[in-house]
């Protein structure tokens, strides 16, 4: 019964894609903006649905299982003050840009504030190779769903194919339109679904109050922060959520907006949808010692799908596991198109392909590109051991260090090519040195002294940013006038 | 149009806003106290109650410091280089 449910929901998502095929204007800019149509309430629920994947329901419920209610200050609420301010700052203005320019994604703005295809091409590589991580957050918790609430009958390797190919087929027809619909569909059921198994399991548990005694008695420890998360950590973590201002999908979601006041919804609204999302997420994770007090490492990762498991009705388990599903599927459909387009546009089109190549074998050629990374992270999966939270926050380092770009690149005319190209290279060296370093190192901080590594590639990517470009040539009077009115 | 200088004290008195929100996140007098309020530990309860409260800051935000600016340039920007 519960893989019925799931499959009718698979069906279901798949329709929406198709659905929206229909409205097709047959352009580029229909494909991959959705010809700039898309009001408030669409925005928002596509912002935070692809925002919010397998790390804010999983991760973060396997998280604060291993840490306590900490998680909750350590992510959520820095994501509520950060990533509102990102759109309102950077994300207004990319979009005012983009619609008087016509761009379509993030490698054309870089590309031509900073008259450099080198810059444009390095920001593809990188952007590229930091979604990887991000797109193997929701395979992994796709596998993952699908095996815990099978019994383990269906092995993991089948959830990430099926997810992966589910979301291929509606995006390919769907384009942003599609996707736009498929997430503001996905992201209804997995907030509604959400706060249901929460109330549900607490109920089945005896109540919040008994059940937060149990795991008291148990584990005192996971009522506070304490020395599990110092403040340091917490100071410093305020900068992971700036990725948001660097996600190739989310800028790809800004540019979509009808006009720049259906930004106003998403500001307000984000900090109460991620209450929405992170209160149930956290608090189950913690609630999962009730039943489940042994759990380790990755293990860890299915609290809450052991929890839907032993507590709910097999039909409400479909239910809870296909909410599980929207919140990965929601994510990895706009990276999926964000990939497509950049390839196609950034590279195929900029590159002079498409005067040997026809418009259809251009689409073919971004598609096959999105199967290539697809695959890859595909097989990543069937070898990666590793904690969805930490590996959300090695990808969402790399994107939070790129920030200072971005933010250079809108409000501070005299930055420069050289000064952005260095800043980028920067990041890389950094991001891998300490990757390397810690990826294998739970809650690891630089040299123990819990800062996050994000903070050390945020300050040098920043002041990089300014050093090189005070001393190197000035951008063009033409481009400052363009894009500073 | 720029955010009229009659506006200019409120909007940067929400700036300020924003980043005092920022220093009160780190709550660390409530860093080892389990006590439970509102049915959660209060350390938890702190930062639910935070998360309204910086709804409402944007909500102040996009009320009182638009930049509507920026929107009537994209537009004039956008026909102007329509009819280009």
């Amino acid at each position: 019964m519960t893989l019925l449910i799931i499959a009718l929901y698979l069906v279901a998502v798949l329709s929406i894609g198709l659905l929206s095929h229909r409205l097709f204007r047959g352009t580029g800019e229909d494909y991959f903006v959705a010809t700039r149509t898309i009001g408030p309430f669409v925005l928002l629920m596509s912002l935070f649905g692809t925002h919010m994947t397998a790390f804010s329901i999983l991760g973060a419920s396997g998280e604060a299982h291993r840490v306590g209610v900490g998680v909750f200050a350590l992510m959520a609420s820095s994501s509520a003050l950060t990533a509102p301010l990102v759109f309102y700052f950077v994300g207004t203005r990319l979009w005012a840009i983009g619609k008087r320019m016509g761009f379509l994604t993030q490698v054309q703005f870089f590309r031509a504030r900073f008259e450099s295809d080198g810059l444009g091409l390095l920001l593809f590589i990188v952007l590229v190779a930091l979604v990887i991580p991000y797109l193997l957050i929701g395979v992994l918790g796709g596998g993952l769903t699908l095996t815990q609430i099978s019994g383990g009958q269906v092995p993991s390797w089948v959830g990430g194919l099926v997810i992966s190919a589910a979301v291929l087929t509606y995006v390919t027809f769907g384009g942003l339109r599609g996707t736009a619909w498929a997430n503001t569909f996905q992201t209804l059921v997995f907030m509604t679904l959400g706060a249901t198994t929460f109330f549900y399991i607490v109920h089945q548990l005896g109540g919040l109050g008994a059940a937060l005694d149990h795991v008291e008695a148990i584990r005192p420890d996971l009522m506070i922060r304490g020395d599990a998360i110092p403040p340091l950590k917490v100071v410093t973590y305020t900068l992971i959520p700036l990725s948001a201002g660097m996600f190739p999908h989310l800028f790809m979601h800004w540019l979509s907006a009808r006009r720049m006041e259906a930004f106003r919804l998403p500001i307000v609204a984000y900090p109460i949808c991620v209450l929405i999302v992170w209160v149930p997420s956290v608090l189950l994770g913690i609630l999962g010692h009730v039943d489940f007090p042994d759990l380790q490492g990755p293990a860890a990762n299915s609290v809450l799908i052991r929890m839907i498991e032993t507590h709910a009705p097999d039909v409400l388990a479909g239910l809870l596991a296909a909410g599980v599903f929207a919140a990965v599927m929601s994510s990895l459909d706009s990276q999926v198109l964000a990939l497509g387009t950049m390839f196609t546009q950034d590279i195929v089109q900029h590159y002079g392909f498409r005067d040997r190549m026809s418009e259809r074998h251009q689409v073919l050629a971004g598609r096959l590109f999105v199967i290539g990374i697809l695959t890859v992270t595909y097989l990543l999966s069937l070898v990666a051991k590793t904690s969805i939270f930490s590996l959300a926050v090695w990808s969402f380092t790399g994107f939070a260090s790129l920030f200072p770009i971005a933010l250079a690149a809108v409000f501070w005319k005299r930055s420069t090519k050289a000064g952005a190209v260095a800043a980028v290279l920067t990041v890389a060296a950094l991001w891998l040195y300490f990757f390397l370093d810690g990826w294998q190192v739970p809650g690891y901080t630089v040299g123990g002294s819990g800062v996050m590594p994000v903070a050390v590639l945020f300050l040098a990517s920043s002041v990089v940013m300014v050093g090189v470009s005070l001393v190197t040539r000035p951008p063009s009077e033409e481009v400052v006038a363009r894009f500073f009115k | 149009m720029r955010a009229s200088s009659a506006k200019k004290p409120l909007q940067l008195l929400l700036y300020a806003g924003l980043v005092l929100a920022a220093v009160l996140r780190l709550d660390l007098w409530l860093w080892t106290d389990p006590t439970r309020v509102l049915g959660l530990p209060v350390g938890m309860t702190y930062h639910v109650v935070y998360c309204l409260a910086v709804a409402g800051l944007m909500w102040l935000l996009i009320r009182h410091a638009w930049p509507t600016h920026l929107s009537v340039e994209a537009e004039r920007g956008e026909q102007r280089e329509d009819a280009e």
